[in-house]
């Protein structure tokens, strides 16, 4: 907030935004990097005491966010942490006045470095928004205009909150792409979102928050979309903000991310702080039950083989003064038997808009046995999913075999196909768009249960013993999709995947879109019915902190290609091929201070 | 306009541009309007070699002549299965007392005495080298009737399709995601205004400005004046539909995060609208504007008739009237011949507003 404090400290008299003058005029052409000192204030940068929003009106009323304070000091970074609904988005938010429309804010102080917030009209806003604080919000290629060229996102920035001319402009925002570690950033300024990569695009959305030069930068969830290497290097990247003397407020779900760029933590859980302080002492020594139910809840090579949801009282287990799992019993293991699945040296390829043939994957080859769980990671576009559904049958090798039981998917007729689909099962990652939303639960699993052979009478009793199995109960089936939670509609998914019994599940990213508690509860609940049926799994993601968990061999895949095959324990400790080892060393791990800085292939260091 | 074709090749492929690229649609005249939708949004651009790009606008151009050969064929099967002698049309209409004699030379004269199919293909023939036939009324030839009264009912036609659409967008903007309270009566007023019957509106605006105001000429009238009547008349049913078209698109971009980190780099609501959500909204209001413009002929009909002005819509009432066919046919192809244009028009267009869809680079 450079504006009210300067013309506080010239008066002497702390004085509303709604009467301060414009901000002060930027000077032409001046670098990006260090931030103007401000003038000696005692104000933090942000000061928020019992903030509370609500959303609707009359009866349909509902506060989300419960009485919230927290201050921010000049050049800290905070963190605000806690699962989706725990406020902390529109927490954030309020903070430049983007609420919505229908929230009502209320809060006994609600202030930018001692300019008062609650007093603000839309003018105001204007003004704070962009020049006094940035926003950068999570997956680019959606928060940046997708038809008009990057640069000129960041060009309106500009033009905003600066009194540059247009040549000024087109040369300062090629400066801001650079700063954030854009190469070639005078080509980049002219490419759509779209012709971006997902690591370049979160820089271009980073230098368009920065264009205003705003002393608080508010991130919520910067690195959510993107791949585990890029997240590093945009983590760098804000990290580097911070250095360089801006005030950080990064709003995330993963601790592990947050853990190396915050100097405090403050937890969020259903609307109310539980807990706040330094980093390491959050994360290192929880104090609420909650925080810890968090930590133990991240699936980590510490967590290998162990429970990581707390021990089932009830589906979904929140109720904040529920044990934790601090016990981390061991899951049961189903020996591992016969092999199942063979993948001979398998590619596909596909023809490219360009008429070129594009490798989705070469050379894949896998045994996959009994009761066991083979684990497949990779970034975007390594040929993961390619490779799930060669196995599936659903897309046909273009050389190399499948077989499925001995049985290869080349040669069935459709009759035989479709028998043979029964033992090989799928578990998406986003359920809702995989089921009819018309139907009930309970529709769902009978269909299931009517192509896998089961006779009409026996389909309900089988349908209520897989939401047993699954952790739901008999009140579910006549549930629509859209009316359970996320981690209850996996379960659903996953009570459809073993309806057939069959013999393989291939999981493909089954927890991406999960919060990290229902995340544990699924990883488990997967857990307990390799156990009790001996299923194989084929495992799908690409977080490497869940592969890690959950798999007793891994593929490394990248561009269409196994680097890497091996023991889980091989590959995450002594990774063999560099870009095994690059993809490890990327992990964002808690309490390692060392961890989360990218390996030098960024350009950022070198950027000014 | 009643036989106007409803099939329309180029409206098929329309719908989703981005998809163009890769798929060269079949060269056979099928497939309805369907509904106007967003194109695939988030599609990366993708190039094509030179030799889909010669197949894609050999299909378009052989869709188009498909169109034209449809509508001259259905309209020609409509004159010969029409009940009434097509001579005693062209000795002078119903009231006419012709010999058997004079009927018989006509008929020699005219072909009409010759089998269906000879008639038909001398009929497609006569078309290929561009002779639309001469009027049995008149007796001048079609293009040359066409050619005179064709610019009246550009004029108006362009006049209420721009006014439609951009009103349309207007109205769009200012109102999409405000209160109930806006949204809520003028969405009820665009409903009202699109289901009435453009005869009864048009005598509504004739009652109120023109009979009882006083502000604006009931017929006929020179210069812009005599036309703002007819172009309301057009262009407020017209608009109606796609304001609603383009409230639901505004509304839809209004909830794209792009939207929020525009807010958050301090642009007014005004300056959101008009710099980020309008170009968004163009895409689908194109797609609706190409279905309802051609309609604008139809339209033209009935308002030339109501304001009594020159112009094709009379011709075609009259030509229809009397039952002089060729006139009738010509107008009829040149109506398809319109929709081919606006469809093609249409899709250069795409690629005008989302940059994504571009080609090259």
């Amino acid at each position: 907030m450079s504006a009210p404090t300067s013309v506080a400290s010239t008066t002497g008299v702390p004085i509303t935004a709604s009467t301060t003058s414009s901000p002060p005029a930027r000077v032409a052409g001046r670098p990006a990097a260090p931030v103007p000192p401000p003038t000696p204030s005692t104000a933090p940068a942000v000061r928020v005491e019992d903030l509370r929003i609500a959303f609707g009106r009359g009866p349909a009323r509902r506060e989300v966010v419960h009485g919230v304070s927290f201050d921010v000091a000049r050049g800290e970074c905070l963190a605000l942490v806690g699962e989706s609904g725990s406020g902390k988005s529109v927490t954030a938010r309020s903070l430049v006045g983007l609420t919505g429309r229908d929230a009502q804010v209320r809060a006994r102080t609600l202030a930018l470095g001692g300019t008062d917030l609650l007093r603000f009209g839309e003018r105001d806003w204007r003004r704070l928004r962009g020049g006094d604080v940035g926003l950068v919000l999570q997956d680019a290629l959606v928060s940046l205009d997708p038809v008009r060229p990057v640069g000129g996102e960041i060009d309106e920035a500009l033009r905003l909150h600066t009194d540059l001319t247009r040549a000024q402009r087109a040369e300062r925002v090629v400066e801001l792409l650079e700063h954030v570690g854009v190469p070639d950033p005078a080509v980049r300024a002219r490419q759509l979102p779209h012709q971006l990569s997902g690591g370049l695009r979160q820089r271009a959305l980073i230098a368009g928050a920065l264009a205003g030069e705003p002393d608080l930068l508010v991130a919520d969830e910067p690195t959510t979309a993107l791949d585990v290497t890029v997240q590093a290097q945009v983590l760098d990247l804000l990290a580097r903000l911070r250095d360089e003397g801006r005030t950080l407020l990064v709003i995330s779900h993963d601790l592990a991310v947050v853990s190396h760029l915050a100097d405090r933590v403050a937890v969020l859980q259903d609307g109310r702080i539980v807990e706040t302080g330094p980093t390491a002492q959050v994360l290192g020594d929880p104090q609420h039950p909650y925080t810890r139910r968090l930590l133990a809840a991240v699936p980590a090579e510490h967590a290998r083989g162990t429970r990581l949801s707390a021990p089932p009282v009830g589906p979904e287990a929140s109720a904040p003064d529920a044990p934790i799992a601090a016990d981390r019993r061991p899951v049961p293991r189903h020996p591992v038997g016969e092999v199942v699945a063979r993948l001979d040296g398998v590619a596909r390829t596909f023809p490219g808009p360009d008429g070129q043939p594009r490798v989705a994957v070469r050379d894949v080859s896998f045994d996959l046995r009994a009761g066991e769980t083979l684990g497949i990671v990779g970034e975007s576009g390594s040929g993961k999913t390619t490779t799930a559904r060669i196995l599936l049958g659903l897309t046909e090798p273009t050389a190399g075999t499948v077989e499925v039981h001995g049985r290869s998917w080349a040669g069935l007729t459709p009759r035989e196909r479709r028998a043979l689909r029964r033992d090989v099962q799928v578990v998406h990652q986003d359920p809702l768009s995989s089921f009819d939303p018309r139907h009930t639960v309970g529709r769902i699993l009978a269909d299931a249960l009517g192509v896998a052979g089961v006779p009409r009478s026996r389909r309900r009793a089988r349908s209520v013993q897989l939401l047993q199995q699954v952790g739901l109960g008999v009140e579910h089936l006549d549930r629509r999709p859209r009316r359970l939670s996320g981690g209850q509609r996996q379960r659903v998914a996953i009570a459809r995947a073993l309806a057939p019994r069959p013999r393989i599940v291939v999981c493909d990213e089954p927890v991406s879109a999960l919060d990290v508690s229902v995340q544990a509860q699924v990883l488990d609940l997967l857990a307990d019915v390799q156990a009790e049926t001996g299923v194989a799994y084929v495992f799908i993601s690409h977080d490497l902190g869940v592969i890690h968990h959950v798999s007793d061999r891994v593929l490394v895949m990248t561009d269409g290609e196994v680097v890497e095959h091996g023991d889980v324990a091989d590959v995450f400790t002594a990774p063999q091929h560099p870009y095994t080892r690059r993809l490890v060393a990327a992990i964002p791990r808690i309490g390692d201070p060392t961890s989360a800085t990218a390996a030098p292939t960024t350009t950022d260091r070198t950027a000014r | 306009m009643s036989a106007a074709p409803t099939v329309v090749p180029g409206a098929a492929d329309r719908v989703h541009p981005a998809a163009v690229a890769g798929a060269v649609p079949a060269g056979v005249p099928a497939g309805v309007p369907a509904a106007a939708t967003r194109p695939a949004s988030r599609a990366p651009s993708r190039r094509t070699r030179a030799g889909g790009v010669v197949r894609r606008l050999g299909a378009r151009a052989l869709g188009a002549v498909g169109v034209l050969w449809g509508a001259a064929t259905l309209t020609f099967l409509a004159l010969v299965l029409i009940p009434g002698d097509i001579a005693y049309a062209i000795v002078g209409g119903p009231d006419a007392n012709p010999s058997p004699e004079v009927l018989a030379q006509v008929r020699a004269e005219y072909g009409l005495d010759r089998p269906v199919a000879e008639q038909y293909g001398a009929y497609l023939l006569r078309l290929a080298t561009g002779d639309l036939g001469t009027s049995y009324r008149f007796h001048a030839p079609v293009t040359q009737l066409i050619g005179e009264q064709v610019g009246p009912t550009v004029v108006l036609a362009a006049s209420a399709a721009v006014v439609a659409v951009l009103g349309a967008v207007a109205v769009a903007l200012a109102t999409a995601g405000r209160r109930p309270a806006v949204r809520g009566p003028v969405s009820g007023i665009e409903l009202v205004l699109a289901s009435l019957p453009s005869f009864w509106l048009g005598i509504v605006l004739l009652t109120v400005f023109s009979f009882t105001l006083g502000w604006f000429p009931a017929i006929g009238g020179e210069g812009w004046r005599g036309l703002v009547l007819p172009t309301l008349t057009l262009a407020l049913p017209l608009g109606a539909v796609l304001a609603q078209v383009a409230r639901s698109a505004v509304e839809e971009v209004l909830e794209e995060p792009f939207v929020v980190t525009a807010r958050a780099r301090g642009l007014s609501d005004a300056a959101v609208r008009v710099r980020h959500v309008l170009r968004h909204t163009l895409v689908p209001l194109t797609t609706m504007t190409g279905f309802v413009v051609g309609g604008l002929f139809g339209g033209a009909v009935i308002t030339e008739t109501l304001f009594n002005r020159a112009g094709l819509g009379r011709l075609l009432l009259s030509a229809v009237n009397a039952k002089d066919m060729p006139v009738v046919l010509g107008l009829v192809l040149l109506s398809a011949a319109v929709y081919v244009v606006i469809n093609l028009v249409v899709d250069a267009t795409y690629p005008l507003i989302d940059p994504r869809l571009r080609r090259t680079s």
